[in-house]
């Protein structure tokens, strides 16, 4: 007589512990496995330190640039840029520290400029300027500006107003940046929360918010989102603005993250643990949100890098068409605005500046996201 | 297959319905209207403005307003822009016909370099070539299209080779000859189309290339080399028609990505297709202008969607629709 249980038996004993699989993967939990993997992948670990750097450069805006961001030097205004003019030995090949020359302008009301290498400015670092908040304390150290204390520096050039290119291009970084962080955080929450009600609950609700779904994705992205932002009208301060633009970027933002997490939901809530729990009587919501949501989480993170880009892109558009951030407050967006300025285009081109900046974000996190895909993927083995 | 497609059509009714009453309510929650700004003029009374808000139909709950649009966009009439005076219909079509234009010469741009470039990049896996496509998709993907779009300005401006903007001359397009214009036209179609075009391609090209590298590596790719078939033979016979096939798909959908990516790429091309057509009406609160043109819109990409899924089921015999 065949022996059934044994054959039956056979697989279990060979398939491994709990205890064994730990050890296989060395032990570590899934962000351990997740960050080694990670660690290895270069253009990622690229994108990670240019978003530190940027990051870092917008926190610290205020002491990294020599000015204010609505400091104007009248007299200076479209002053080309001076990063590539400045040297550290004169003419003589003595060292003299870091200095720029002084351009002359040629005429008061025409913005022309001529290298007379006459006047010297010598850049100090530590020096006393315009005041500044940091973490609730005000300052007035800037990490560098001319020794002199008065001739203005524009390492980037200036604009129609004679303000630093540099300087607004890191505080424009705090809105920028910040859009694209604040906007996923809550779309993604919200994509979360009413995904994870439609995949769980089925039936009517799931049909019905799948619906209104569908008509969000229906509707090309800036159309709805200019039909959006109208609807709260125009005449908005900047700091109303920066809120009615991510609460508008999140609501159209939303809609693709729900569905795909119903998606996950709709497989995870058949497996055992969500029946457990539902027999120990736990709250709907309480599965759902502490049970259910988390096993998506590798999928949000990877997706969150990859939909920062979005905001970032909504902030720019938005701007530019000149609904987002107001002057004199700076955004990246809102100084592409001047380049729509054909003359301004070709006489000065630094104006497009700023774009430099928002390619390199983007790109980054694109890097960044990428790198999270393959590490977060358990096909790939390390 | 009839009955998926029957099903499709009939989805599009209730949902360009909703899309309409959203886009209305948000129309209708936007603070004043059309005109707001005629207040400001002093020698403006309030009668002449109620008058002109009646005639208009600006007058009423959003329910009244939203039914009365209703009825006649059932029967085709969108009304008369308020800003040009002149039926949405005209206006959205000649402004369409330019977008289409626009996108469809992009369109062509991407696909003719995402195939050949993604077959290359794939078949030279590894080597110089691929690593130099796999920049430029890089480099494609993150560029924000504005910022090339201006850049392609500069350019344009500083050689003096291209029109920096819109898409007819100016001064001379009444004396040219049809030929001519043809090519006055394409002259200014060249820039934007080449923004549009290239940052697309990159994301096909990507695909193209995944499904290259994994088609060489499947056994019949094995079996005809040790037939001892020429590498070419191999590559554009057996490989390539079978890499292409999921890309078939991703072109129904690119037909309705194009058409939202044009978007800002209008705007600074001064292009006059629906892009600007459509900032400039919800700025100014131009209520059958904005309704028709998110209408429209949405028609297309939900066509272009729907192209797709059917591509999708005609190319693949495994997708059965039902």
């Amino acid at each position: 007589m065949v022996d059934l249980n044994k054959d039956a038996e056979t697989p279990v004993d060979d398939a491994p512990t709990a205890e064994e699989l730990a050890n296989a993967s060395g032990g570590r939990s899934p962000w351990e496995i997740l960050w080694g993997k990670l660690r290895r992948n270069r253009p990622a670990m690229f994108g990670m330190g240019v978003l530190v750097i940027l990051y870092f450069g917008a926190i610290f805006a205020g002491f990294l640039s020599p000015y204010s961001y609505q400091n104007q030097f009248r007299d200076d205004n479209w002053h080309p840029p001076q990063f590539d003019d400045i040297q550290f030995w004169d003419d003589e090949g003595n060292f003299r520290g870091p200095h720029v020359y002084r351009l002359e302008r040629l005429s008061p009301n025409i913005p022309e400029y001529e290298d007379s290498r006459k006047e010297v400015v010598e850049i100090d670092f530590f020096v006393k300027g315009d005041p500044y908040e940091l973490l609730g304390m005000e300052f007035e150290t800037h990490l560098f500006g001319a020794a002199d204390g008065k001739t203005p520096i524009f390492l980037f050039g200036s604009d129609r107003f004679g303000r630093d290119v540099f300087t607004r291009i890191l505080y424009g970084s705090r809105i920028s940046l910040s859009v694209g962080i604040v906007g996923i955080l809550i779309s993604m929450s919200l994509g979360m929360l009413i995904g994870g009600i439609a995949g769980y609950f089925g039936g009517r609700t799931d049909f019905v918010l799948m619906r209104m779904v569908e008509v969000i994705l229906a509707i090309p992205g800036l159309y709805l989102i200019l039909t959006v932002r109208q609807a709260f009208g125009q005449d908005l301060d900047s700091t109303q603005s920066y809120f009615i633009m991510i609460v508008v970027l999140a609501f159209v933002g939303w809609a693709a993250n729900s569905r795909v997490i119903r998606g996950m939901v709709l497989a995870i809530k058949e497996n055992d643990y969500v029946v457990a729990a539902e027999a120990m009587g736990l709250s709907r919501l309480h599965i759902i949100v502490r049970h259910i949501l988390p096993n998506t989480l590798s999928f949000v993170i990877v997706t969150a890098t990859l939909y920062i880009p979005y905001y970032i892109l909504g902030e720019v558009a938005l701007s530019f068409l000149g609904v987002g951030i107001q002057e004199p407050e700076a955004s990246w967006g809102l100084m592409l605005r001047e380049a729509q300025n054909v003359a301004y285009l070709t006489d000065y081109r630094w104006v497009v500046t700023p774009g430099y900046f928002i390619f390199i974000a983007v790109m980054a996190f694109n890097f960044l996201g990428d790198g999270l895909r393959d590490a977060a993927d358990p096909r790939s083995l390390q | 297959m009839w009955t998926f497609i029957a099903r499709r059509l009939l989805a599009i009714p209730p949902l360009l319905l909703a899309v309409t009453f959203l886009t209305y309510c948000l129309l209708y929650a936007a603070p004043g209207d059309y005109f707001t700004r005629l207040a400001e003029d002093p020698q403006v009374t309030e009668e002449y403005l109620s008058a002109l808000r009646a005639k208009y139909g600006l007058e009423g709950g959003l329910f009244g307003r939203y039914w009365a649009w209703l009825i006649n966009a059932i029967q085709l009439d969108f009304g008369d822009s308020f800003r040009f005076d002149l039926p949405v219909f005209d206006l959205i079509a000649e402004r369409l016909s330019n977008t289409l234009l626009l996108t469809g010469s992009a369109l062509i741009i991407a696909w003719g370099l995402a195939l050949p470039l993604g077959v290359m990049a794939g078949v030279n896996q590894g080597k110089w070539l691929d690593k130099g496509a796999s920049f430029i998709s890089f480099v494609g993907l993150s560029i924000p299209r504005v910022f090339f779009a201006l850049l392609m300005v500069m350019f344009a401006a500083v050689t003096e080779w291209f029109p920096v903007g819109g898409m007819r001359d100016q001064i001379y397009w009444d004396d040219f000859t049809p030929w001519e214009q043809v090519v006055d036209v394409a002259h200014h179609l060249v820039l934007p189309a080449i923004v549009i075009g290239t940052t697309s391609m990159a994301g096909y090209m990507r695909q193209m290339r995944a499904e290259m590298v994994e088609t060489l590596s499947k056994d019949f790719v094995r079996t005809a080399r040790a037939k001892g078939l020429s590498k070419r033979q191999v590559i554009y016979k057996h490989a390539f028609g079978n890499a292409v096939n999921p890309l078939i798909t991703l072109f129904g959908y690119s037909l309705a990505a194009l058409l939202t990516g044009s978007f800002l790429v209008e705007v600074v091309f001064a292009w006059p297709g629906l892009a600007r057509l459509t900032v400039d009406a919800v700025f100014a609160q131009d209520e059958p202008l904005v309704m028709a043109a998110v209408l429209v819109a949405t028609l297309m990409l939900v066509a272009g969607n729907t192209i797709a899924d059917l591509l999708l089921a005609f190319v693949d015999p495994r997708i059965r629709l039902e």
